[in-house]
């Protein structure tokens, strides 16, 4: 049989991709267990089983505004970066304009460029500018982060998109505008609610623009956790990372369902 | 009633860079029209069609329809229906949202959409199938909903590009009649592209030839066939013999010369296509203006013939189909209705082919 020679090797692979999978998610999964510790301190194996770090999580002042803090933002961000994605998306993929993909590479930019160095750059304008330590300011930080992956999520619909649809809607006397909310948005739209959820994403977990650009009195969670962690490290820690797993696994289930709903041909 | 044309191109001229796609046509469309523009890929008819609909700008030239000049209209204020070769449906509609569409953008009345929403569906025939999507329908019923969009607001042009290139050789032929009933029941002007000389013969009062840009001929089937006025259009359009020679002017007629031959040609044609002694030029017969003759047989003025061998027979049913090789060891084709056949013929024969002078074509042969 031709399959006898293949039986050791399958395994192998099998060993392989499960080993593979194991460092990827073991350092994050633990910290599940450790929320439900019944102790004061960060120990796997947990000692006890408890939900008391749950309620101080939704009851500590410091904790439930750096969950509004994150969500303002992360929700800001995403309108933002979704309209002014798309907007971007259609010029690039539609347009033809001189220096068209010099103003591509520089959209892109910040997928590839160190976030460090894109936080202390952000850091030193908006201090000039005196948007640090507000909403206002990470949002527009996020914003730049984010923007991309609406971009290149947006893009990737308009361009599997039949270009005949939109010279039909408007020889049917549909101008400009209507052409795209008519036609074009519902179309593209798992692309856009892909990228939607990207940027939110991106925004939620950011942390190292946000410890450039916050301030004690303005903190989302991400950076709140930063701060726990290298002062007390109690087991909240864990439970807000648990939470946060839990909402980050979600979108992006969500996004893998949106991104099947391909655009009907 | 004004005899206004429905369309009039003048010097018509599109440019990409540095290529011409359309170089200079002028058509009139008369209104009720359907007239075909037929070419090659390549030939400029689809960019014409594209600039009629507003989709691309004209380098240079205008275009006017029922009187009014495009140049400067967006294709959303042309009222221009166009059907595409891939139907163009929004996939997001149903079928009856997709034909509601051009009359929602012109602010018709909820009660008014709906009754001439189910009129289109019943002229083209589905009108059970205004609930389906279009990925539910077959490709000749999605084409016939996209005809349904095109006329529901009643446009002052209808143009098709290409609309049955995707579909199959028996639904095409069912559509093509479908297509000229629907247009001639709403009183359509129609202008239509193919490259398909068959569809084009079937459906046009007229058809524009395209080649390079231009417009080499325009006439109806007819003209086209007994009358091609150049090379291009008697190979373009039906089966065509083509004997290349010089053409030249003596005293006692108008001949085309090859090597030992020399036919007799209509010195009338060649001053209405503007042939000067010495030039490159070609007859054009067709398969079915030739005869086939017993070598020996004798043959008066009116007629030129040229020796041949026989080198396969086919029955096709209502027609025979003769192929031949002339000695210069090009091939030439015969086609004898079976009710008027003599005899029997078989390959290797010796024949003689002959054309009445006044049956064959002579254009200039621009490769010559």
């Amino acid at each position: 049989m031709a399959d006898s020679w293949r039986q050791p090797r399958r395994l192998l692979l099998l060993a392989i991709g499960s080993l593979t999978v194991f460092f990827l998610v073991a350092p994050t999964l633990v910290i599940v267990p450790m929320s439900f510790t019944a102790s004061q301190s960060l120990t796997f194996p947990p000692e006890g089983l408890s939900l008391r770090w749950y309620t101080k999580m939704v009851t500590d002042p410091q904790w439930t505004g750096g969950f509004a803090n994150s969500a303002v933002v992360a929700v800001l961000t995403m309108l933002l970066s979704t309209v002014l994605g798309t907007l971007a998306a259609l010029g690039i993929v539609r347009g033809r304009f001189p220096g068209k993909s010099g103003a591509y590479a520089l959209i892109l930019s910040p997928l590839i460029v160190p976030v460090i160095i894109i936080a202390i750059g952000m850091f030193s304008l908006y201090v000039r500018w005196k948007v640090t330590g507000s909403a206002a300011g990470l949002v527009l930080g996020h914003t730049a982060l984010a923007v991309p992956f609406v971009i290149v999520n947006v893009g990737t619909s308009l361009r599997t998109m039949d270009r005949n649809l939109e010279l039909a809607a408007m020889n049917l006397g549909a101008n400009p505008s209507r052409t795209f909310f008519r036609i074009t948005l519902p179309i593209i739209l798992p692309g856009v609610v892909a990228g939607a959820l990207f940027a939110f994403l991106t925004s939620w977990d950011e942390v190292v623009v946000a410890i450039f650009l916050t301030t004690t009195r303005f903190r989302t969670l991400p950076v709140e956790m930063w701060e726990q962690v290298r002062q007390v490290v109690d087991p909240t820690v864990a439970a807000v990372s648990t939470t946060l797993l839990a909402i980050t696994t979600t979108l992006l289930l969500l996004i893998l369902v949106v991104r099947r709903q391909t655009p009907v041909r | 009633m004004t005899d206004r044309p429905a369309l009039v191109l003048r010097s018509l001229v599109k440019r990409f860079g540095d290529a011409t796609a359309v170089d200079g046509v002028d058509l009139d469309v008369r209104k009720g029209e359907f007239l075909t523009l037929l070419g090659p890929s390549g030939s400029g008819k689809t960019t014409t069609l594209r600039m009629i609909a507003g989709f691309t700008v004209q380098t240079s030239g205008t275009i006017e329809v029922d009187g009014r000049d495009m140049s400067r209209v967006p294709p959303y204020e042309r009222e221009v229906g166009m059907v595409f070769q891939n139907y163009a449906l929004f996939p997001h509609m149903t079928a009856a949202q997709n034909v509601a569409f051009p009359l929602q953008m012109r602010r018709f009345g909820r009660s008014e959409i709906k009754r001439k929403v189910a009129d289109a569906l019943a002229l083209v025939k589905l009108e059970t199938f205004g609930e389906r999507y279009p990925r539910q329908l077959s490709g000749g019923q999605q084409q016939r909903i996209a005809l349904a969009r095109a006329i529901v607001f009643e446009p002052r042009l209808l143009l098709m590009d290409e609309p049955l290139g995707a579909l199959d050789k028996k639904l095409r032929e069912a559509l093509q009649l479908e297509i000229l009933r629907i247009s001639r029941q709403v009183g359509a002007t129609v202008v239509y592209v193919t490259h398909d000389q068959e569809e084009a013969l079937v459906m046009s009062d007229r058809i524009a030839i395209f080649n390079h840009g231009t417009i080499e001929q325009l006439g109806d089937g007819e003209d086209l066939y007994d009358r091609p006025v150049s090379l291009f259009v008697a190979d373009f359009i039906g089966e065509s013999n083509i004997l290349r020679g010089r053409f030249e002017r003596t005293a006692d007629g108008a001949w085309l010369v090859r090597a030992e031959w020399r036919w007799r040609v209509s010195a009338r044609q060649a001053d209405r296509h503007g042939l000067a002694h010495d030039s490159a030029a070609a007859l054009v017969v067709r398969p079915e203006r030739l005869r086939i003759e017993a070598v020996e047989t004798g043959l008066d003025a009116q007629w030129n013939s040229v020796e041949a061998a026989v080198t396969e027979v086919l029955y096709l049913g209502s027609s025979r189909k003769v192929e031949l090789v002339l000695p210069d060891d090009r091939s030439a084709v015969v086609r004898q209705p079976i009710g008027e056949l003599d005899g029997d013929l078989h390959a290797g024969q010796r024949v003689r082919l002959a054309w009445r002078v006044d049956e064959a074509v002579l254009v200039a042969d621009p490769n010559g």
